[in-house]
């Protein structure tokens, strides 16, 4: 990552209480996983997130659906306790996001510095970073759970690779292998899907059916609306406020994705239900006030 | 004149010896550091704290009328405080970070120069921090370089993997509840003590050679952070050894035969790497 984009951001994270000073806190039986309540953030540039309030369960899998620009990463560093939001409440099963170490946050591959010298297994080891501890080094007991984690996302082979050498697919599935490392619980994915074919897509999904099994909680920041509503029990339609959360066909209904998308959006009704057709795209604007 | 004789006879004489062994103490702790310096971008920051810290070289000088220590300890006051001045500039302004560090590192080296002038008999000795002395390296210069070299290099072995992780993805370092900061600050620290301590060998102006060139010819040759760390540090001490001895037979300026030699290194590297790529292609 240039040191431009390193620095700006750095200007937005909070000061968290490091884990070196305060063990991270114990999670709450029964609570839920996320809880967001009246949640806004605002830029120098404007509203990004605007009263935003919802829950998630443990285990569930969530699609973040909205145009460029609704707030979805804004959203997803809200909850990964790395920017503080303007106003309101998150808690993540019961304590705030930045007391945490089982939150993993992938970020979308057009952010990621592919040539750096770092083989498969050293970023995922670098999810193990936070447990390891400073001053310390990894174990046997690491280097396990960095090869379990790998075998999981079926990259046990790769291991060696230079990061730069997997394809799309593969890249995505480093990274949850990374928040496997982490022992994460709960995931927030920006835009995985973005460039990958339909077969590192199926795969993708085959590996997050595995998660759910593992009671991962997945939220997904997604632009194809039609796997949202393949693939997904639950969608959440963002445009700064919350417009729709619920069941896809109660979310995306022509009035919701109107409301979302405007005029960027063509709805088009055929015999077999209303089409949303979308020409925003992928991965630039949103992140221009970062 | 037989090889050996050509290896043996510069080594007759102590000064050569300490400059070998300070080019060599020094071409490693900046190559190291600089595998940083490459990977996140930040050239034109370790050029700038370079000649920022010349205020307090000539501070220094003229509180110290000569003497080293004093000298060694304002240019580190002045560097760790450069350091600290350009990260916070760039990060709570809205100017750009770039134009952030070309301001203090002009007004910083505008300020030596100035300083400089004021004492005109200075000047000549002041010359060599500009453009290094690595022969007129002391015993106690020595044993200075060896102490801060060991704790810099220390430090980043203690901290190899949280300076990884905050290089390759601070969002994950800050989501794994790292001190982002704290390291972030703690690195550019470590870049300006590197800069001190290397003063006397290559001088102020051309320091960012010995912080940028060596791990970029490492990056042409691994995909590993610790190999390029090794690789930079080869290249480093060898240029410094093959540097001092083209300056003691072709009697050029020491700083620039090693700079020279860095940079040969790294032409031949980069068009056997370039030249290899084409033909497997």
């Amino acid at each position: 990552m240039k040191i431009g984009s390193y620095l700006r951001w750095l200007k937005q994270i909070q000061d968290s209480n490091f884990t070196f000073l305060h063990p991270p806190h114990p999670h709450e039986a029964g609570k839920p996983v996320l809880r967001l309540e009246n949640v806004s953030v605002e830029y120098e540039s404007g509203v990004a997130l605007d009263n935003l309030s919802f829950e998630l369960c443990p285990g569930e899998r969530l699609a973040v659906l909205g145009p460029n620009g609704a707030g979805k990463s804004t959203l997803f560093k809200v909850i990964a306790g790395v920017l503080r939001p303007s106003r309101g409440l998150v808690e993540v099963a019961g304590y705030e996001p930045g007391k945490h170490i089982c939150i993993a946050y992938v970020p979308q591959r057009s952010q990621v510095d592919w040539n750096f010298p770092l083989r498969v297994t050293d970023v995922v080891m670098m999810g193990r970073v936070g447990r390891i501890g400073l001053f310390r080094f990894p174990t046997e007991k690491d280097r396990e759970i960095v090869q379990r984690a790998l075998k999981t996302v079926r990259l046990e082979t790769y291991a060696n690779r230079q990061i730069g050498q997997l394809s799309g697919g593969q890249q995505q599935r480093m990274f949850i292998a990374r928040a496997l490392a982490q022992e994460a619980e709960l995931m927030l994915m920006d835009e995985p899907l973005t460039g990958l074919d339909m077969n590192a897509q199926k795969e993708l999904f085959d590996i997050l059916d595995t998660l759910r099994e593992q009671g991962v909680t997945v939220m997904i920041a997604l632009h194809d609306m039609k796997i949202a509503a393949e693939r997904f029990d639950r969608v959440v339609l963002l445009n700064q406020r919350l417009i729709g959360l619920g069941s896809p066909e109660e979310v995306l209904t022509a009035d919701n994705l109107l409301m979302a998308y405007g005029g960027h959006l063509q709805l088009v009704t055929t015999k077999n239900g209303t089409i949303a057709v979308s020409d925003t795209c992928c991965d630039e604007g949103e992140h221009e006030h970062f | 004149m037989s090889i050996f004789d050509t290896i043996l006879q510069p080594l007759q004489y102590a000064f050569m010896q300490r400059g070998i062994m300070a080019a060599i103490l020094v071409g490693i702790v900046c190559a190291v550091l600089g595998t940083y310096v490459v990977l996140r971008g930040m050239a034109f920051f370790g050029d700038a704290l370079a000649h920022a810290i010349l205020p307090g070289v000539a501070i220094g000088y003229l509180i110290g009328g000569g003497a080293r220590e004093p000298l060694f300890w304002w240019a580190l006051l002045t560097g760790i405080l450069s350091a600290i001045g350009i990260g916070t500039i760039s990060r709570s302004t809205r100017i750009k970070e770039d134009t952030a560090i070309g301001i203090i590192f002009a007004g910083m080296f505008a300020l030596g120069i100035a300083l400089i002038s004021s004492v005109r008999s200075y000047t000549v000795d002041l010359a060599h921090f500009l453009f290094g002395d690595v022969l007129g390296v002391r015993t106690s210069d020595l044993v200075l370089t060896a102490i801060f070299g060991t704790l810099i290099l220390l430090v980043i072995f203690l901290l190899y993997k949280e300076f990884m992780v905050i290089s390759f993805d601070p969002i994950l370092a800050a989501t794994l509840r790292l001190p982002v900061r704290l390291l972030d600050y703690l690195l550019m620290i470590l870049i300006s003590i590197a800069i001190v301590v290397s003063l006397q060998t290559v001088g102020v102006a051309l320091m960012v050679a010995m912080l940028v060139t060596p791990a970029a010819t490492a990056s042409l040759l691994t995909r590993r952070l610790s190999t390029m760390m090794i690789l930079a540090s080869a290249f480093a001490a060898l240029s410094g050894i093959i540097g001092l001895y083209l300056s003691y037979y072709l009697n050029l300026a020491s700083g620039a035969a090693i700079v020279l030699t860095c940079t040969g290194f790294f032409l031949m590297i980069w068009s056997s790497t370039s030249i290899l790529r084409q033909k497997t292609r």
